[in-house]
């Protein structure tokens, strides 16, 4: 009796040719602006300009206009800086190690996945520079520059430098290694430019691109060193900035748990992100062959995996709070899971370890609808989660007379509603404009599996 | 006819020389340098000639920065910039006056010292006397003489005066609150021999008649005696508050810390008592204290009285009400074990009550002992009873003349008196700033501020002190003895008269023999006090044969809701409401600051549904005798039940931008009986209606507990400290592979070695009575901003050294959420906390551009000018004592209320040796480097090492309990040195005295700041404080 090998699910379905592709993927940049694009970029830039102005009430009259207080020296700055950095996780993870692991899924969500992690690193670095007191002077005083000050030098003993350097290689190797993806793509949109100033212009942006054989093999090189270069910075951003928190002294933050804890949180509110995202796309590009529901599966997989993580790590916290006998450490945490901040911490328990845990029903992590909501509640819970460590932990620590509540204004509001004005102002330009799915990485994977080839 | 006559202008015309040709017909007879040689402007010289005149017109219209600061052309003797001049001088204001220390720089008084030298104070000051340096330059302040709205000239005015005088028909009243200076008594006496229809009548704010009447008829002395509560071993206080407004706080602070001092050697310590309403510094500084209704007050005292007859051989009076309270028992048999080392006091100002707390004095032997009728104190004299006289007849009076004082907001008449002036032909008020009472008169003389003015006080019987201009006068101003001087026609100025008077009455009383009165007078001046040893002090016979009249006043207790009527520690009777300082200096018990509330028991806050938030409360409908003032509530824990407490010094309606309507005027709720005679406290006819209305209370803490941690607060009892002196303690091991160390012996890293100096600061919790003369201390010396109340709200304070006020709790420990809930009657534990400049500082490390550092003599530093803002330091300090500038506090007209940074005048005040921090930075207590700084540089100039106390902190030298000790560490001589028992460590320093420790010590930040336990004079732990042991 011969055996046969059980046949894989194509990754592309919809039985695609490579030109159908080329044709599916470079349309959308060839052709005039839809108008729910119009609509979605005049909804983007009407968020940009009311953050903006209250960017400008903040530089204007300083960082008062926000709700801190002696006791609350962060709350949705940092909350949001970490939230960002944290979405920004995906993109890497899925170009990076999914291609060291050969994981050929990836290949027709990458190039967004990327473009979303540069973005939100983007929104992220906001927050470093609009939070301090005085950020035209921050703004270059965090870096180690000579300067004429005598032998002042910056403090490399402090976490937020560790933050600098971590954070600025993170997003120059991302902005590389996606950019780098892109060439062939705006090659293929280049030589199919009808008019002079696309050509010039993708020409331009190409580099030269000549799709000769050398070519190819050097960008694979490439390709797979930056994805080595990215591997390590994937762990290493989130942990640096759990380092923020994990080397202080304050009782919910000193916490040796929190740089696996932090990427796990990362990659599952990344991953949340690129769902919400490509839900969107797909439907609105019509790529569904492209991003099919097995991919999002996937996703939905990684998800339950991190969630789970991140959920038992809750669980560590609270035990180890309990195992230590420290008892400004042991009040820390039963105050985030009954004081007054207990519905932040409810909200986060909920979003982040209950939700996910519906995904381990096939029917829920293959219901497109489903999915989107739940990759919204992720990224709630996981906002939740940074406010509960922040917030919570800095409003009651040590000397109860220092204790106190955070009430956030307007322009806290206002500067969080910027960073999503910005981010999907740049996304809505990128889905626009460049290639959202990478044609030429996806061509190779049209007919590896697949009935077609028996 | 036709001119024929040529004119020429020379021989060259006449002749018509070549030369003269050449230039006739040209308009300038030489060439001009202009243009090139054609003439013609060339493109370069446009673009040249448009640049300059574009630079030109825009350097125009830059502003050309003025410059104020004018040197000295020719240098003052004795005045070198940057090099502080000290003066002795005495505050004044009100009825108060204190002995201190000026500091002047450039010229300009910017802080104000105790004088170490004065007896009377001990050296110590209060934060109203810290605060007044900026009532200096408070813009506010009256500018010249006025007369009938008008300004005019100080002759006009005196013209205009002098006419009136002589005119007037009827009494001229001379208002004044009490007056100790001899010489302006004398000054009034030569006025009123002009003027014979003048009558001088006296009033204090917070009166104590009563007690004065009492004393008289006892003593046969009108006066209010000294106590001395260093020698004190038992103090029983009934709702007097001695330690927080009382007269002559300072002292008070002084010798009752004194009586606490604890060491190897002294293992007693005095105990102290307290029957009271509203929870009072004094009551928060209690070892046994029982609330109890004002009206019982009384009876708690006619009942203590039996007890001591009886066991005295006194005369027991029969039909006293007998009261059965364990604490009261208690409070009798320690009297009777302290006799001649007791005091017993009454802030009642009710003749009958203080007789019998006289009486109790004087069977146990304390009046001579620890309460001295001789070294009587003048600085209480007013009468209640001439004064109500006076508002019944003032609208039939010729003249009235207000000196300094403003009865119509701070006397419960003053309506009646604003009423009276209406009608009077003649008024005339020399205050030195608009308020309630000026602004009604027709003629305005403002006297200079005290800074400004030379005077003389006798603030305790034989015992004086000067004053002397510390400034010339800033404003057109005239120091009102002169203006009475020249009314009275007598020719001379007060500077004159002052110093003959001197001569005349006061040289002699010097033991040495004085030769040259000059010499004798410059060293008054420069010591500010002079204490002769020789002033006769009598004796009295205390006649008690009152006592069974009075026992038929005594109150019977009522049933009915009371109101209490007290003065709260921060702007006190509200002379100085316009000050942001003391408006925004949290109060001690509360920590409530920028208004005055309602104080309520929680359980009636509870019964009245009144809704409490974080900070928010509602507000009530208080009525009294049909007076009505809608006000917050505040749940005050240790307040009686049945009781409610209201804050005098709030509420002013002319005090200028700062004071106006900050919180709710008391004084009319004040009860006037028909003789005139004052009551504090209100039995009758109060009701309270709870309204919906929101309000927001600005606290500087809103967590009143300390939830049992004993790494922050560490006390015992006395006799548990007698068995072992580190009774108390929390020590905390860390767990290593080689057992259980203590926290400093487990360190990562290096420690520090310091060559030179090592400061720390030591804070005896047992001396502190939680005044918070540190904080406006602080808040002078290092330009702390004031944010005003809605920036307290916000949490914002940007105090450097705080008092944490911890209330103990009724819970045993099991739930967090009983913890948070105050008991019912507090124990109250005072913690001043600032900056600990730990050697491991957390704030250090974390700082991305290295702005906070650590000096080679223990400080942990800020530079101001490097920090970039990014409050991580703030975040991972475990003490949260650092404080963030949120906005532009300085030079903004938002915070215009932050008077010393946001006007010219205001200005002057500040210290120019600490930077005004700008927006965005963080700052926090210095341990005051620049007084180190300094300090260093005089001892250096000198070629020495600096002296033990020589180099002191703002906090530390202005403590009157003597609380804070600063000092080097490394020089075993030190006082911090040898009352910590500092030894030399590996890695740092370690304290030996058994008491003393840091808090939150597991942390190893190993600060520089020490805390010594709190000890209690108690017999037995409360149950909750056994539950957490």
């Amino acid at each position: 009796m011969s055996s046969e090998s059980v046949i894989r699910e194509p990754l592309i379905t919809g039985g695609k040719t490579v030109h159908d592709v080329t044709e599916d993927i470079s349309r959308r940049v060839e052709e005039k602006p839809t108008k729910l694009w119009m609509l979605a970029m005049t909804i983007s830039l009407g968020l940009l300009a009311i953050g903006a102005y209250t960017v400008f009430l903040l530089l204007w009259h300083g960082v008062g206009m926000w709700g801190l207080n002696k006791t609350v020296g962060w709350a949705w700055d940092i909350t949001n800086f970490v939230w960002w950095v944290g979405i920004g996780h995906a993109g890497t993870l899925i170009s990076a190690i999914l291609l060291l692991f050969r994981q050929r899924w990836r290949m027709s969500i990458n190039r967004a996945a990327e473009a979303m992690t540069i973005f939100a690193v983007i929104c992220a670095l906001q927050f470093p520079i609009l939070h301090t007191g005085r950020p035209w002077l921050a703004i270059y005083w965090m870096f180690p520059l000579p300067n004429t000050f005598g032998s002042l030098w910056v403090n490399f003993n402090s976490p937020l430098l560790w933050d600098v350097f971590a954070i600025s290689t993170y997003f120059l190797v991302s902005l590389i290694f996606w950019y780098i993806g892109l060439i062939p793509d705006f090659a293929t949109i280049r030589d199919r430019a009808r008019n002079k100033i696309s050509k010039s212009i993708y020409g331009a942006l190409s580099f030269g691109w000549d799709g000769a054989a050398k070519t190819w093999s050097r960008y694979e090189t490439v390709a797979l060193v930056l994805a080595g270069l990215a591997t390590p910075l994937v762990l290493s951003v989130h942990t640096i900035v759990s380092m923020d928190f994990a080397t202080s002294v304050i009782p919910g933050w000193h916490t040796t748990i929190f740089p696996p804890y932090f990427v796990a949180g990362a990659i599952f509110s990344g991953f949340a992100m690129v769902l919400t995202l490509m839900i969107v796309t797909r439907k609105v590009y019509k790529l569904e062959d492209y991003i099919t529901i097995q991919h999002l599966e996937m996703m939905n997989i990684v998800i339950i995996i991190t969630g789970s993580i991140v959920g038992v790590a809750y669980l560590t916290e609270l035990f180890i709070a309990w195992y230590s006998g420290v008892e400004a450490e042991q009040y820390a945490f039963l105050n985030r899971a009954t004081g007054p901040y207990w519905w932040a911490y409810a909200a986060m328990m909920t979003c982040n370890v209950v939700s996910p845990q519906l995904f381990w029903f096939k029917r829920i992590r293959t219901n497109i609808a489903a999915t989107f909501v739940l990759s919204i509640v992720v990224n709630i819970g996981m906002w939740f989660e940074r406010f509960v460590i922040i917030v919570t932990s800095l409003h009651r620590d040590f000397l109860p007379s220092s204790w106190a509540m955070f009430y956030p204004t307007f322009v806290d509001v206002g500067v969080y509603v910027f960073t999503f004005g910005l981010f999907f102002t740049c996304f809505f330009l990128f889905a626009k404009f460049f290639p959202v799915i990478n044609m030429a990485e996806v061509k190779s994977i049209i007919k590896t599996t697949g009935e077609k080839a028996k | 006819m036709k001119e024929t006559k040529k004119y020429w202008k020379g021989l060259e015309q006449l002749q018509k020389t070549p030369g003269f040709e050449k230039y006739a017909n040209k308009e300038f007879a030489q060439e001009l340098p202009l243009g090139d040689s054609d003439g013609e402007t060339s493109r370069r010289d446009f673009l040249k000639v448009m640049g300059f005149g574009v630079a030109a017109a825009s350097l125009a219209a830059c502003e050309t920065p003025i410059n104020k600061a004018i040197p000295y052309v020719k240098k003052p003797v004795n005045v070198d910039p940057t090099i502080a001049d000290y003066f002795a001088s005495t505050y004044s204001l009100g009825s108060d006056q204190t002995s201190v220390v000026v500091k002047t720089r450039e010229g300009r008084p910017i802080k104000i010292e105790g004088n170490k030298l004065s007896s009377v104070t001990g050296g110590g000051t209060s934060a109203q006397i810290e605060a007044s340096v900026l009532s200096l330059y408070d813009q506010e302040r009256l500018k010249g003489p006025a007369a009938k709205g008008k300004e005019v000239s100080w002759e006009e005015l005196d013209a205009k005066i002098k006419s009136e005088l002589a005119i007037a028909s009827g009494p001229i009243y001379l208002v004044t609150n009490s007056l100790s200076s001899p010489s302006t008594k004398k000054v009034i006496e030569g006025f009123k021999n002009k003027y014979a229809s003048l009558t001088h009548v006296t009033y204090d704010q917070n009166s104590v008649s009563g007690q004065l009447d009492a004393n008289l008829a006892v003593f046969g002395k009108r006066a209010l005696p000294s106590y001395d509560y260093s020698k004190a071993k038992t103090i029983v206080s009934f709702g007097y508050d001695f330690l927080g407004t009382g007269a002559n706080t300072p002292l008070a602070n002084k010798q009752f810390a004194e009586s606490r001092r604890l060491s190897a050697s002294k293992k007693e310590m005095s105990r102290l008592y307290s029957f009271e309403s509203v929870l009072s510094l004094t009551g928060a500084n209690a070892d046994y204290r029982s609330p109890i209704r004002a009206s019982e007050q009384g009876a708690y005292i006619a009942s203590l009285y039996n007890v001591i007859a009886k066991e005295t051989g006194g005369q027991v009076i029969d039909g006293l009400p007998s009261i059965d309270n364990q604490i009261l028992s208690k409070a009798a048999s320690d009297l009777l074990h302290a006799k001649e080392y007791s005091i017993v006091l009454s802030g009642s100002n009710d003749v009958s009550i203080q007789m019998f707390v006289n009486a109790i004095n004087v069977m146990l032997g304390n009046i001579g002992a620890t309460i001295d009728f001789g070294r009587h104190q003048n600085i209480r004299s007013g009468d209640d009873k001439a004064f109500g006289q006076f508002v019944k007849q003032l609208s039939s009076a010729g003249g009235v003349i207000f000196y300094n004082c403003n009865p119509v907001y701070d006397h419960p008449l003053g309506s009646k008196i604003a009423a009276s002036l209406k009608n009077i032909s003649f008024s005339l008020a020399t205050t030195d700033r608009m308020d309630e009472t000026n602004s009604l008169v027709s003629y305005l003389a403002p006297d200079h501020h005290y800074l400004e003015s030379w005077n003389d006080f006798e603030p305790v019987h034989g015992k004086y002190s000067l004053s002397q201009p510390a400034i010339s006068n800033l404003f057109n101003t005239r120091q009102a003895q002169d203006s009475l001087l020249s009314w009275a026609n007598m020719e001379v100025n007060y500077y004159d008269f002052l110093r003959m008077n001197w001569a005349e009455n006061i040289a002699s009383l010097s033991k040495k023999s004085i030769l040259d009165f000059d010499a004798f007078w410059e060293e008054c001046l420069h010591d500010g006090v002079f204490e002769p040893e020789t002033v006769a002090t009598d004796e009295f016979d205390a006649d008690l044969s009152g006592l069974g009249k009075a026992a038929f006043n005594i109150t019977k207790p009522s049933s009915f809701l009371e109101l209490v009527i007290f003065e709260n520690g921060t702007v006190g009777n509200g002379i100085q409401s316009n000050n942001p300082w003391l408006q925004e200096m949290s109060d001690p018990i509360t920590k409530a600051c920028w208004d005055n509330y309602l104080t309520v028991s929680p359980k009636q806050v509870e019964e009245w549904g009144i809704e409490l938030g974080d900070m928010t409360t509602q507000m009530v409908n208080l009525t009294v005798d049909g007076q009505s003032l809608k006000l917050p509530v505040l749940p005050q824990p240790g307040q009686k039940y049945g009781t409610v407490g209201l804050a005098i010094g709030y509420g002013r309606s002319v005090a200028g931008r700062v004071g106006n309507q900050v919180g709710f005027n008391a004084y009319p709720m004040i009860n006037v009986d028909d003789g005139g005679q004052l009551d504090f406290n209100i039995y009758a006819n109060v009701t309270v209606e709870p309204t919906d209305e929101a309000y927001a209370i600005a606290q500087t803490q809103t967590h009143h507990t300390f939830m049992g941690r004993g790494n922050v607060i560490q006390e015992a009892t006395l006799s548990e400290y007698q068995k072992d002196p580190q009774a108390g303690r929390h020590m905390p091991k860390i767990a290593t592979s080689e057992g259980f160390k203590k926290p400093t012996a487990v360190s990562l890293w290096k420690g520090h070695q310091y060559a030179n100096h090592h400061w720390g600061l030591m804070i005896d919790l047992n001396s502190c009575t939680g005044c918070g003369t540190c904080s406006i201390s602080c808040q002078t010396e290092n330009n702390i901003s004031v944010i005003g109340k809605k920036e307290v709200l916000n949490r914002r304070d940007m105090a450097w050294i705080r008092i944490d006020r911890y209330y103990s709790s009724d819970s045993n420990g099991d739930s967090y959420a009983d913890m948070e809930i105050a008991a019912e009657n507090p124990e109250v534990t005072f913690q001043p906390m600032m900056c600990q400049h730990c050697n491991n500082a957390s704030c250090e490390t974390v700082c991305p551009v290295a702005a906070t550092t650590h000096s080679s003599e223990g400080l942990n530093q800020m530079t101001y000018n490097r920090c970039i803002g990014t409050r991580y330091c703030a975040n991972n300090c475990p003490y949260k004592v650092r404080r963030f500038n949120w906005f532009k506090f300085h030079d903004n007209e938002q915070f215009g209320d932050n008077l010393a940074m946001n006007n010219d005048l205001g200005k002057m005040v500040l210290n120019p040796d600490v930077t005004v921090r700008s927006r965005g930075v963080i700052e926090k207590c210095s341990f005051c480097v620049q007084r180190i700084q300094s300090g260093k540089l005089e001892a250096k100039k000198e070629g020495r090492r600096p002296v033990d106390g020589e180099i002191t902190t703002a906090c530390a030298s202005s403590c009157p309990s003597e609380a804070l000790v600063f000092g080097d560490m490394k020089d075993p001589k030190s006082r911090i040195s040898k009352m910590l028992q500092i030894r030399s460590m590996e890695k740092g320093v370690e304290a030996q005295e058994p008491r003393a420790y840091h808090v939150l010590e597991e942390l190893r930040e190993m600060p520089n700041v020490w805390y010594l336990t709190k000890i209690r004079n108690k017999n037995e732990k409360t149950e909750a404080a056994n539950a957490h042991s």
